[in-house]
């Protein structure tokens, strides 16, 4: 039987060997050889192709381009050129012309076409789509990487057990490469203690399920690394000591520096008009319905955090921190050791020494955590609580 | 100097450099310090004080750093080794690039030494390509691409887009993959010019294979500054020569692990293989270093309670910067032998004793005047009293004598304040503070016994259940017996025999055993129920008072009142405040508001102590005023900064040009009946003019669009 590709200038024992390379991609691949036509041919000036992540675009060409000896200017993350300046496309894309010689450019994206076309207009590539791959697709391709001691078809029927629990959220090839080749060796656990027959697929996905749905959560999305992963997996520690990235979230600050960054969260999150109710002791009962203007009915926290300026900041700060403290060269230093940790964003431009304008950028979880170290109740100084 | 130019014009000559002396340290120790002739000596204990100290201190960042640092080693050669084995799983992952993400804490410029034993650390043991990166050197991609090459390589990395003809010829272009091929080329050569000769075959095998492929290390110093564009685009390149470059990462983080998850997107985090080291944190950090430098009697030099304070509280409140502490200390160190001139006796007892047999007629005259001394004095018989107010060699002996007890204080002190934080750190609700230094604070302040809380501390001891109050016993007899004095080698055996007689208690089979569970659960119960509230407190210790009265005591009860007895009595023979000590000058450094002042800068305070009172800066006596206002002829700015405080908020500018020609023509010596008194000329009102454009430039006023010819006041209160 021969395969999909055909073509006059090529051997077929060569294609069918390109075959083999790149499963379930034959199609897309049998169009580019037809395109790019004999060697001596001239190809179409430039292909632009899209495809999701890790849908075989690069190692198709990378395929064809070594083994077929066929040449192209590729270009991966094509994206990337539309930050560059303005003539660098449309120029690449009609490159074939303009260096007068049979070069083919092929621009690789995981963007479609028509988010590149610039307001001049250019000359228009052959689009050429690559799909994700399908279910049966990825079964085909996973099972290729089967491990030298055990059988294909055992890897086969793990690779299946593992598209079971993954594919409904994750359908990056890359991705569950790796993830088959973590969580292979528990998979054979059973096997070489001599438990279980390679023939007893339903013992051995017993074994595993739990583990892949464990896997789901934390090293898929990259709670905890993949050497942890396997160290954890050894060591057989349940209780789940390793904590993941997201869970320290604890910063350790100065006392003063709380109360600024309380101070510039408030500043942020209320409005300026506010800050009388807020810090003056006798305001008189405003409420909030009487200088509610139209555009604050919405939640300040939906649209997040504004800007303001240092004395607004300063002015808050005094007022919030419990103590007196002397205005001194340190406290602005905090200020902007805040910036430099990401806390606090400076807007104005840094040249500006005058009245410099910041704005918060952290979250409510965060702040709350940081006053109740202080015992702030953040949220009654909240105009939104209010 | 002369110039033959014929025009006018302003010429710059430079000092040359022959003239200039680099002055010595010592030379500004000298300077202007109290006692002179006895400056030199003191400079040389200062020094020598100060490199113990510092040595003392290097050992100990080296101590705390060298668990994360041996994890972090680990975990590199660790990623090294995994990359050369050829089984089935590494090689499936082998597309991830091993990244060790630091947490140290937000004090980032304490940070630099770690990095740079981190850096040296690995350079001698792990790999020779090592670069570290920060952040404001790498505000876009090809710049943080430059540094690293550049880091690597040591050579010129061209990274200009034209291609221009002169180029340098030495220079690289700047892309990932010249540092590819260098590196493929580097390892070539070193693993060909290294053929086994003298090794046996598996040490040679063990390290051809180790070094054959070394990783190559990028540290990215303070991960937070980088701009997480440009980090990401750098990892995603990174990634696709991971198989020729064996790339290591460790990221720098001030604030917390999941700064991670913000800065990358999860196609990027998916290249890397994180793992996370945390590092002590910085008030750990501090403990020890208090621990090692403070509360020990190795050091001669002290702060008294006041210093300590504000040393403490610019750590807690300020910077968390155990650099910038260690830098306090040094400062009051310098101070102390700087203005003290009897601080030529803190030093070694041997050396101390030789020294007080120097001293010069007016150190022993400053003695003699020293509060402490005074006090001492009183206590002494009439025929001392004159004795020492006159006879110097007199006078000398007894400084000795009191020299010795000052150390024999100190060397009491430290273990006995050790025994009781010991005790008191298991109570409820910690009534003498958690941390060492907080007691430590107390004690240096007044006579702790005296202190409520010191009280309900020894009440709550009372009341402690058995196996906690021996263990606690146990650790205290630990701190004893490592302790040198004759005094405390008697506490120790004292507190040995109240443990043994413990022991002889259990051995003893007792008939009322249940007893003193019963009295100690309400106790326990206030333990498990951490909140428990002051009221209740109160309310249970007044239950248990009730309860012991009318209750005979146990063996137990007895022995336990006789040991809290004990460490009482310890604590009010060897805890008093060292100001009720004899000549503790010496030793104590006490002036907490320069070291503030130096410390904790006040800019505004400054500024405005400046303009208010020009004879605090100028040192200049016609400046001042008996009533303490600015006088008339103070320079310019005063004058204007006075008259605007009388001003609302917002100043005319004519009528303070006016008053400010008023006051200035009265400095001028004019004639207040004169017609051109208080007139404005072209002089004055430049004068003017500059001093209010000055005040602009400090932030006192700005001009405003409300009323022509009016300036807003930006402070507030007058006068």
């Amino acid at each position: 039987m021969t395969g999909v590709l055909h073509h006059p200038g090529y051997a077929d024992e060569k294609l069918q060997r390109v075959e083999q390379l790149i499963p379930c991609r034959e199609l897309q691949a049998g169009m580019l050889v037809s395109l790019m036509g004999q060697p001596q041919h001239y190809s179409y000036p430039s292909i632009f192709i899209y495809g999701h992540r890790a849908s075989g675009k690069s190692h198709v060409l990378h395929i064809l381009m070594k083994e077929l000896e066929v040449t192209a200017l590729v270009m991966e993350k094509a994206e990337l050129l539309r930050d560059a300046d303005a003539n660098l496309l449309p120029a690449l894309l009609r490159l074939q012309e303009l260096v007068d010689d049979n070069i083919t450019v092929i621009l690789l994206s995981e963007i479609v076409w028509e988010k590149f076309r610039p307001n001049t207009g250019c000359f228009e590539p052959l689009l050429l789509h690559f799909p994700d791959y399908s279910k049966g697709e990825l079964q085909q391709i996973l099972s290729t990487d089967s491990h030298p001691s055990y059988s294909a078809e055992l890897y086969s029927s793990y690779i299946n057990i593992l598209l079971g629990v993954f594919y409904s959220v994750c359908r990056d090839l890359r991705e569950l490469r790796h993830l088959a080749a973590l969580n292979f060796n528990k998979f054979c656990e059973p096997l070489t203690e001599g438990k279980v027959k390679e023939t007893e697929t339903h013992k051995l996905w017993r074994n595993i399920e739990p583990h892949l749905k464990k896997a789901m959560q934390t090293v898929y999305i990259r709670e905890v690394s993949s050497l942890q992963w396997e160290q954890m997996q050894q060591t057989e520690d349940e209780g789940g000591a390793l904590r993941g990235l997201s869970a320290h979230t604890h910063v350790e600050l100065p006392y003063y520096s709380k109360f600024l960054l309380i101070a510039a969260y408030l500043a942020s999150y209320n409005p300026a008009r506010t800050d009388k109710r807020f810090f003056v002791k006798h305001h008189g009962k405003i409420r909030k319905t009487n200088f509610l203007k139209k555009n604050e009915k919405t939640s300040n926290h939906l649209l997040g955090p504004k800007p303001f300026a240092l004395d607004r900041l300063l002015a808050i700060f005094y007022s919030v921190v419990d103590s007196r403290v002397a205005p001194t060269a340190s406290i602005f230093s905090q200020i902007s050791s805040l910036v430099t940790l990401q806390l606090l964003t400076q807007i104005s431009h840094t040249d500006q020494l005058d009245a410099p304008k910041y704005k918060c950028s952290i979250s409510l979880d965060f702040i709350s955590a940081v006053s109740r170290t202080v015992n702030f109740d953040i949220v009654k100084y909240l105009y939104d609580f209010l | 100097m002369s110039t033959s130019s014929v025009s006018k014009g302003c010429f710059v000559f430079k000092p040359s450099s022959k003239k200039r002396k680099t002055r010595s340290l010592e030379h500004y120790f000298t300077r202007d310090c109290e006692g002179r002739e006895s400056s030199e000596r003191r400079f040389k204990l200062c020094e020598d004080l100060w490199n113990k100290i510092k040595a003392e201190t290097e050992v100990l960042q080296e101590e705390l750093n060298k668990k994360i640092l041996d994890s972090l080693l680990d975990f590199a050669k660790k990623c090294s080794t995994t990359r050369q084995h050829c089984d089935w799983a590494s090689k499936m992952r082998a597309n991830e690039i091993p990244t060790a993400a630091l947490v140290l804490g937000v004090n980032v410029p304490d940070h630099d030494m770690t990095f740079q034993s981190l850096f040296d650390l690995l350079k001698h043991s792990v790999t020779p390509h090592v670069v570290s990166v920060q952040a404001k050197e790498c505000g876009v991609l090809k710049h943080l691409l430059k540094r690293v090459l550049e880091g690597l390589m040591d050579v010129a990395v061209d990274d200009d887009d034209e291609e221009e003809m002169e180029q340098n010829p030495r220079s690289v272009h700047c892309s990932l993959s010249t540092l590819s091929d260098w590196y493929t080329a580097k390892t070539k050569k070193s693993s060909s010019a290294t053929p086994g000769k003298k090794r046996n075959v598996q040490d040679e095998d063990e390290h051809h294979h180790h070094h054959q492929t070394p990783p190559v290390v990028i540290i990215f110093k303070d991960l937070e500054g980088f701009n997480p564009r440009v980090l990401q685009d750098f990892i995603s390149i990174c990634s696709r020569y991971i198989d020729r470059l064996p790339l290591m990462f460790i990221f720098g983080i001030a604030t917390s692990p999941s700064t991670v998850q913000h800065m990358l997107p999860h196609s990027v985090s998916s290249l890397l293989c994180i793992e996370l080291f945390q590092s002590l944190s910085c008030t750990q950090h501090l403990a020890t270093v208090i621990d090692k430098l403070i509360l020990t009697a190795q050091f001669p030099f002290k702060l008294n309670g006041k210093v300590m304070q504000v040393l403490i509280s610019i750590f807690l409140y300020h910077d968390f910067s155990v650099r910038n502490f260690i830098k306090g200390l040094q400062l009051a160190l310098l101070e102390h032998f700087h203005s003290q001139p009897l601080s030529i006796l803190c030093c070694k007892k041997k050396e101390a004793l030789l020294n007080v047999t120097l001293l010069s007629g007016r150190d022993l005259e400053t003695v003699r005047q020293l509060p402490s001394f005074i006090r001492f004095v009183e206590k002494q018989e009439a025929g001392e009293q004159v004795k020492l107010m006159t006879d110097d060699d007199h006078l000398k002996e007894a400084c000795q004598k009191l020299i010795k007890d000052l150390r024999k204080y100190h060397k009491s002190y430290y273990p006995v304040l050790r025994c009781l934080h010991t005790l008191t750190s298991l109570l409820p609700r910690y009534p003498l503070g958690k941390q060492i230094r907080e007691l430590h604070l107390i004690c240096l302040e007044k006579n702790v016994w005296e202190n409520e809380d010191y009280q309900s501390a020894m009440k709550l001891l009372k009341m402690l259940a058995k196996d906690e109050l021996i263990t606690s016993l146990r650790k205290c007899s630990e701190i004893l017996s490592s302790a040198k004095s004759k005094k405390m080698k008697k506490a120790f055996t004292e507190l040995d025999e109240l443990l043994a007689k413990f022991k002889h208690l259990d051995a003893v089979p007792e008939t009322v055993q249940e007893e003193p569970e019963s009295v100690t659960s309400p106790i326990r119960n206030l333990q498990q129920q951490k909140k428990t509230d002051l009221f209740q407190l109160q309310k249970t210790l007044l239950e248990m008072n009730e309860s012991r009265r009318s209750k005979k005591k146990s063996p137990f009860e007895l022995l336990r009142n006789e040991v809290v007895e004990f460490i009482d009595g310890l604590v009010t023979c060897h805890l008093p405040p060292p100001e009720s000590q004899t000549l503790y000058e010496v030793c104590y450094y006490s002036s907490s508001a320069t070291v503030r002042r130096h410390l904790n800068a006040t800019p505004r305070t400054s500024i405005q102590t400046a303009l208010s009172s020009p004879c605090f800066y100028l040192q200049n006596e016609s400046l001042k005023n008996e009533d303490g206002t600015v006088s008339n002829s103070a320079p310019d700015i005063c004058i204007a900064y006075k008259l605007h405080l009388e001003c609302g908020r917002l100043i005319n500018l004519y009528d303070w040009l006016e008053a400010y020609a008023t006051v200035v023509s009265a400095a001028e010596g004019q004639d207040p009946d004169c017609d051109t008194f208080g007139k404005v000329d072209d002089v004055k009102h430049a004068r003017f003019i500059r001093s209010v454009s000055e005040l602009e430039f400090l932030g006192f006023i700005k001009s405003t669009r409300q009323k022509t010819d009016h300036v807003a006041r930006l402070t507030w209160g007058g006068c």
